[in-house]
């Protein structure tokens, strides 16, 4: 994986003792909260409803098992011996104390980590598919053109003063694991007619207040026109921009307002400038990042028979387990979803087995996915019932990959300063509801995504069910939106109608899967296909029986 | 017109832990909001926030929250402020199980 070089050591470390400066410079009284809270933010430290909360970065979700292992001895000492990890693919301490940051940060430091947050109106952090490297439907890795955008982008003095955030993220592979499309600017890997890999460019996607489906400004570009492009892209967004107003100013609302065909000539017309005078970047540069995402030294040997006798370990296999690259390995999910728990977390003993499984069968390499699971990416298929028995003895083996109860939710208002109404509990009460009833199986490929306020941590926007928390007057309530998804055939979810109490959504959430249950020509058709054949009427109806019923009087 | 005034406590979070604090009657901070003084006076409420705001030692972020009278001290009106009385539903964690009545 990528190692840090020279520099970006002693900047992280440079980093952490300015911290410790200003930490005691304002529990002295020295520096007023007005001043602190930039510095502290700058350092990935917010302060929560009860607490602070610590966001470790971990960059295209990537971890060893010396940094995993580090993260669950931070928990134990400075935290309360768990982490989360987020939909953007860090790692969340909910209870540090402002006095042991610094030392959390110097931990973090040792092991190559940090909380610095690519805060302000740049280029942040760039995602890419938390299968990168290792899926069998991969055209490339993503990572080295995701390491190339982050040197690229930093301190490049043209996008320090962006019109507001800009997001990137990037999948070599067809099927779209990274949400590509609700980003500023999304690249998918392509081939193009002679088998040469390339990107298509997806533009102005984003969630949050105003949610878009990013739309597709190039459909194939080389390689090599990479850095030119987006820099073209981003000239435009520059100049065109809104500064005006905080809530307009995103790429999304430039090409909205603008019209796709406009923005496209205009970054055309750009492009062949900068293409003009645009220095390729030199090519040992390239090498040297590409070598830092070389593939593991895969080993060949028998798979073996798997013990099919075990119902959990086959159950297991069927969900948790995609294809991997090479016929003989796998790719593992390790669910951080058990029912009833809470979706992301992972106690410090967990974390600490999910590394030693990394070590001893994964090419020490694990993964944080967008959808707050870890992933093994590399694990050779005879070891796999061995790593079922371990995750098992931890509490880590729940098999519901992709199901029902393999939820997304943001931490609400249980944590989140944020937040207008709790997603946890509901996230809680759906799993443990949906389990004693035992249809998760029954129902199959489900996408619930909850988020606490309009932000949109959780995603709701693009879950097959997305579920928006929010206060009416005084009351947490829940507003429900159908048909969304985040994939390559990616689509804004429609809100159903008004919101319901708590206590009304889980039996809410239990006529739509039951109508579902119903309408579906055969169990091949997902919900998300059901939806998109019927339109939203029928599902409608189940969510708002009293109203159909009074309709139709 | 302006809106009728209803009673407030005095709140803000700890400068080291970072939990919810509330000013008491003696003019220090409580952990525990049944502790809080309940102003029903807004000018009283007003002056006691801009006191706060120059305290910058001890407290971060304070602000006037809805309060009702309870019958062991006041009790917070909005759900949010009731959840930082407690912490958070999904683990026994925070005020919940630490409230121990100290003063700060
Ligand atoms: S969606 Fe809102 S409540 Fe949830 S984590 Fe984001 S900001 Fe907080």
């Amino acid at each position: 994986m990528y190692q840090y070089n020279e520099f970006d050591e002693a900047f992280v470390r440079d980093r952490v003792e300015t911290f410790r400066g200003q930490v005691a410079r304002r529990i002295d009284g020295s520096l007023t909260e007005d001043e602190f809270k930039p510095l502290r933010l700058m350092n990935g430290l917010y302060l929560q409803l009860h607490a602070y909360m610590l966001r470790v970065a971990v960059p295209y979700g990537t971890l060893n098992p010396v940094q995993m292992r580090k993260l669950a001895d931070i928990a134990d000492t400075y935290d309360k011996g768990y982490g989360h990890f987020t939909t953007r693919q860090n790692i969340q301490f909910n209870w540090p104390k402002l006095q042991d940051v610094p030392d959390i940060l110097s931990d973090l430091a040792d092991v190559e980590m940090h909380a610095i947050q690519t805060s302000g109106n740049c280029i942040r952090n760039v995602t890419a598919d938390h299968f990168a490297g290792a899926a069998a439907d991969e055209i490339e890795d993503p990572r080295p053109t995701a390491e190339l955008l982050r040197q690229w982008s930093t301190d490049h003095p043209e996008f320090a003063y962006l019109p507001r955030k800009f997001k990137i993220a990037i999948t070599g592979a067809p099927n779209d694991r990274a949400v590509t499309k609700a980003h500023d600017i999304g690249l998918r890997m392509q081939r193009d007619a002679q088998g040469n890999p390339g990107y298509e460019v997806i533009i102005g996607g984003g969630l949050g207040r105003t949610p878009m489906i990013g739309k597709v400004l190039r459909a194939f570009l080389p390689k090599a026109d990479l850095l030119p492009y987006l820099e073209a892209i981003l000239h435009v967004y520059n100049l065109h921009g809104r500064r005006d107003n905080k809530y307009k100013a995103r790429i999304k609302i430039l090409v909205h307002e603008t019209g796709l065909e406009a923005i496209r000539e205009q970054v055309e017309a750009q492009f062949l400038l900068q293409r003009a005078a645009f220095e390729p970047v030199a090519e040992q540069v390239i090498a040297n990042i590409e070598a830092a995402f070389a593939p593991p030294a895969y080993v060949s040997r028998p798979i073996g028979g798997d013990d099919a006798s075990d119902a959990g370990f086959r159950s297991w296999m069927d969900t948790n387990i995609a294809d991997h690259k090479r016929d003989d390995y796998a790719i593992v999910s390790i669910s951080l979803k058990p029912i009833g728990g809470t979706p992301g977390d992972a106690s410090s003993e967990q974390m600490r087995v999910m590394a030693d499984l990394a070590e001893r069968y994964g090419h020490s390499e694990l993964r944080v996915s967008h959808e707050q699971n870890i992933i093994l990416p590399h694990v050779h298929r005879a070891d796999l019932a061995l790593i079922y028995a371990a995750l098992k003895a931890v509490g880590l083996a729940t098999a519901n990959i992709g199901l029902l109860s393999d939820m997304i939710a943001c931490p609400g208002m249980d944590y989140c300063a944020l937040a207008t109404a709790r997603s946890i509990p509901i996230a809680q009460e759906i799993s443990t509801h949906f389990d004693a009833l035992k249809i998760e199986r029954d129902v199959g490929p489900l996408k619930i995504k909850i988020s606490g306020c309009i932000n949109a941590c959780g995603h709701h926007h693009v879950g097959h069910i997305g579920i928006l928390g929010l206060n009416r007057a005084g009351v947490e309530n829940y507003q429900i939106t159908l048909g969304g998804d985040g994939t390559e055939t990616a689509a804004v979810g429609e809100r159903a109608g008004p919101g319901f109490a708590a206590d009304d959504l889980i039996p809410a959430i239990e006529r739509l899967i039951e109508a579902y249950l119903e309408l579906r020509e055969a169990p091949e058709e997902t919900f998300l296909d059901a939806y998109r054949r019927l339109g939203q009427a029928p599902f409608k109806a189940a969510l708002y029986p009293d109203q159909v019923t009074r309709n139709a009087a | 017109m302006a809106r009728e005034f209803t009673p407030k406590v005095l709140t803000a979070n700890h400068l080291l832990e970072g939990d919810a604090i509330y000013r008491d009657g003696s003019g220090g901070w409580s952990r525990n909001h049944q502790e809080a003084k309940l102003f029903t006076d807004q000018r009283e409420a007003e002056a006691a926030l801009v006191a706060a705001l120059a305290e910058p030692g001890t407290i971060v972020g304070p602000y006037l929250a809805d309060a009702k009278a309870g019958p062991n001290g006041p009790l917070p009106v909005h759900f949010r402020e009731a959840f930082r009385t407690r912490g958070p539903s999904n683990y026994n964690h925070g005020k919940q199980v630490e409230l121990n009545h100290v003063s700060v």
